[in-house]
């Protein structure tokens, strides 16, 4: 009787501490999010997102930093899902489970994963930026610098770089829950592979594809060391195209809290640009959730 | 579950099929050129992946290895006579405009800009429009002899391995034992917070929680993986460092403290996923097993499951310090940025990862500088590399061997 009271009760110790770690981190998230929110609610205005920044960047708003956001993320995303899309319809439809390419391919997938950020950074300068643009430039322009410097493409092509495992990884989860037994199917029916895969397997995996953008773009949107060197810019007064710097909310926030001259006259727009970003990948993450949550749903059915 | 049905195009009832093979066989042979360059192009775009590794590696060591070779071009303008104290590897001064300052300057090396000062430290040094000078060329045991010329490079790679960062001055130095040293302590620190933190609640996730706890726990991970390290970068700098101070009361408010918890809590949903997964992967039948010969739910957990999953815990902690040694945004904002030499948790630190962050846009292109930046980059890609691939091939394969009592 004693002895096993006294395992309850460290028992429940144990257990309470294991617990007590689980909430600790619960509660950062918690505390993150509304110190944040908290601080950057009064500046959210229709006004604060669509108008430029004035007097300096003290005041205004930060719609350039917006739109190069979604510019980017949108270049990116037409670069990196479908290559992230067709190297996962390889890993799971043609390449045998246990094959040395496959093997390596995976391993070369979550080694991307793992590569920190600014490594691509420093690689989108010394490819894109120093080997083809500066090519494209010698070759086209007579050596004239018009690619060979950061840029939108750049960054996006650096940033298409980093979310690739992301969207492999969420792709291939998706593919795999599509049952064989349709495979078989529509192959007994005659389809050939490729037919198979492009009728029956990839529709049937649509929200996986869907999820693996959502997060892609909430990683872009948020990585800032990637487009450090290959493009971010500290403030323009126009809206930039493929060939210009551009502005971005996660730059945007490192700029002002380090770089300007008076980092508390500009507290408000700081903690507002925070907040957006912050929103922005909460939610685009919230809608990956709820949606991985259901392929998961489908498969266990 | 069956198999995936177009992986095997071998498998099938070969014997019976034989003959309806040959019946069909005009169809099914039949050259389909769509299908043909489908099955290329997912072929080769599936390389891709591995392409990138090779590139990266390639291109980022391509900019840093000027820097191991003699034959870059020699500077006109720079001339240069010495006499060097034995600790000091190098000493250069460059007649060309000094470029401003930035904010590398630290107590250490803050007087490295000032000239009257270099003096006293550094000994004889004079500007010449002479390269060649043979009495000096004894006792300067680094500078290259006058035939090759005065090569910038080399006496770059020589101050590699000291204590002093000093890229931006009329002597540049480019030592980066203490960028390493913070760097490491950095990845101490945040793995003392996040990795405990981390494992205890994957233990909690995977075997006491109940249904509704874990639908809390798991994507309230997630988001937390979601937070762009930028947003965690700027809670530091803000908040987390105020507050800390208040309690702990130490002098610099941006230390290697707030920056190593910051970024642990950018590692703990790697840790907590990989260690989670590594727990639920434990078979079910250990668990039984253990509450059949009158383990309690806690010993088990402790004593059956966590040590079978230990392979992966440490995987899942290698990973965590992978992810705190590139981590650059919150190290740029939360650390100080100081390329201090010591060991005090709330001493300002200077990272690898920051220091490329903060000073690659303000090199030139193909200076010694931009070179040694990318050298630091090759150094974190091959670290970060390894760990990975330790990670993979040593304990997955541990770990599968252990639970399945190989």
């Amino acid at each position: 009787m004693i002895t096993s009271f006294k395992k309850n009760i460290k028992g429940v110790v144990i257990e309470g501490i294991t617990l007590a770690s689980a909430l600790i981190i619960i509660a950062i998230v918690i505390v993150m999010l509304t110190v944040i929110i908290i601080g950057g609610k009064d500046q959210l205005s229709w006004e604060f997102l669509t108008s430029f920044p004035t007097d300096g960047m003290t005041k205004g708003g930060i719609f350039p930093a917006i739109y190069g956001t979604a510019l980017l993320v949108i270049i990116m995303s037409i670069a990196a899902v479908p290559f992230g899309t067709i190297t996962a319809i390889y890993l799971t439809e043609y390449a045998k489970e246990n094959s040395i390419i496959a093997k390596t391919i995976r391993f070369a997938v979550r080694t991307l994963a793992v590569i920190p950020s600014i490594i691509y950074g420093l690689f989108g300068l010394g490819f894109f930026i120093k080997f083809v643009g500066a090519h494209i430039d010698g070759a086209f322009f007579g050596g004239e610098l018009k690619w060979g410097q950061p840029n939108l493409l750049w960054a996006s092509l650096t940033m298409a770089l980093l979310t690739l495992p992301v969207v492999i990884v969420s792709v291939e989860e998706a593919l795999k829950t599509v049952p064989n037994e349709l495979r078989a199917a529509s192959l007994a029916l005659g389809a050939t592979k490729w037919q198979t895969i492009r009728k029956v397997v990839l529709p049937g995996s649509i929200s996986g594809i869907l999820t693996g953008t959502i997060l892609a773009v909430s990683r872009g949107a948020g990585e800032v060391a990637p487009i450090l060197f290959t493009g971010a810019a500290y403030y323009l007064a126009t809206l930039p195209g493929l060939g210009d710097q551009f502005m971005v909310l996660g730059y945007h926030i490192y700029v002002l809290t380090t770089q300007s001259a008076n980092v508390d006259q500009t507290l408000p727009i700081q903690f507002g640009t925070t907040c957006v970003l912050l929103l922005l990948t909460f939610i685009l993450n919230m809608t990956a959730v709820i949606l991985r949550y259901r392929i998961r749903k489908k498969k266990t059915n | 579950m069956t198999k995936n049905p177009l992986k095997d195009k071998a498998a099938g009832p070969p014997a019976l099929a034989n003959s309806d093979q040959d019946r069909i066989d005009i169809t099914r042979k039949k050259f389909r050129i769509g299908d043909y360059l489908a099955e290329k192009v997912i072929k080769g775009v599936a390389f891709l992946s591995i392409t990138i590794i090779v590139f990266i590696f390639f291109f980022v060591f391509r900019e840093a290895f000027p820097i191991f070779s003699n034959s870059k071009v020699v500077k006109p303008s720079i001339t240069e006579k010495i006499a060097q104290a034995p600790q000091e590897t190098y000493g250069a001064v460059t007649d060309k405009p000094i470029k401003q300052s930035k904010e590398v300057n630290t107590q250490t090396n803050g007087a490295a800009t000032d000239s009257s000062q270099v003096q006293e430290q550094y000994g004889v040094q004079t500007i010449e429009p002479e390269p060649e000078s043979a009495g000096d060329e004894k006792e300067d045991t680094y500078t290259v002899s006058a035939g090759s010329g005065f090569d910038d490079n080399q006496s770059a790679l020589k101050t590699l391995v000291t204590k002093d960062w000093v890229p931006v001055s009329q002597k540049p130095r480019y030592g980066i034992l203490a960028l390493i040293l913070g760097t490491f302590k950095i990845t101490l620190i945040s793995l003392l917070f996040a990795a405990p933190l981390a494992i205890l609640a994957a233990l909690y996730t995977a075997i006491f929680a109940n249904k509704k706890m874990k639908e809390i726990i798991k994507p309230t991970i997630e988001l937390l993986a979601g937070f762009p390290s930028v947003v965690i970068g700027f809670f530091a700098l803000m908040v987390l460092a105020t507050f800390l101070q208040q309690i702990f009361h130490y002098e610099t408010r941006l230390n290697s403290f707030v920056g190593g918890i910051a970024m642990g809590i950018a590692a703990i949903p790697i840790i907590f996923t990989i260690t989670e997964d590594a727990l639920t992967a434990v078979p079910k039948s250990f668990f039984e097993a253990s509450l059949a010969i009158g383990a309690s739910k806690w010993q088990t957990a402790f004593f059956v499951i966590l040590p079978a999953a230990t392979p992966g815990i440490f995987a899942a902690v290698l990973l965590g310090i992978g992810r705190v040694f590139g981590e650059t945004m919150i190290a740029l904002m939360a650390t100080g940025n100081a390329a201090l030499m010591d060991l005090n948790p709330f001493s300002s630190v200077r990272t690898l990862a920051a220091t490329i962050g903060a000073e690659m846009n303000e090199v030139v292109f193909g200076d010694t500088h931009y070179n040694v930046l990318f050298l630091i980059g090759s150094l974190l890609f091959i670290f970060t590399f390894f760990i990975n691939a330790i990670a993979e091939f040593y304990v997955k394969g541990k770990l599968m061997k252990r639970i399945q009592g190989k």
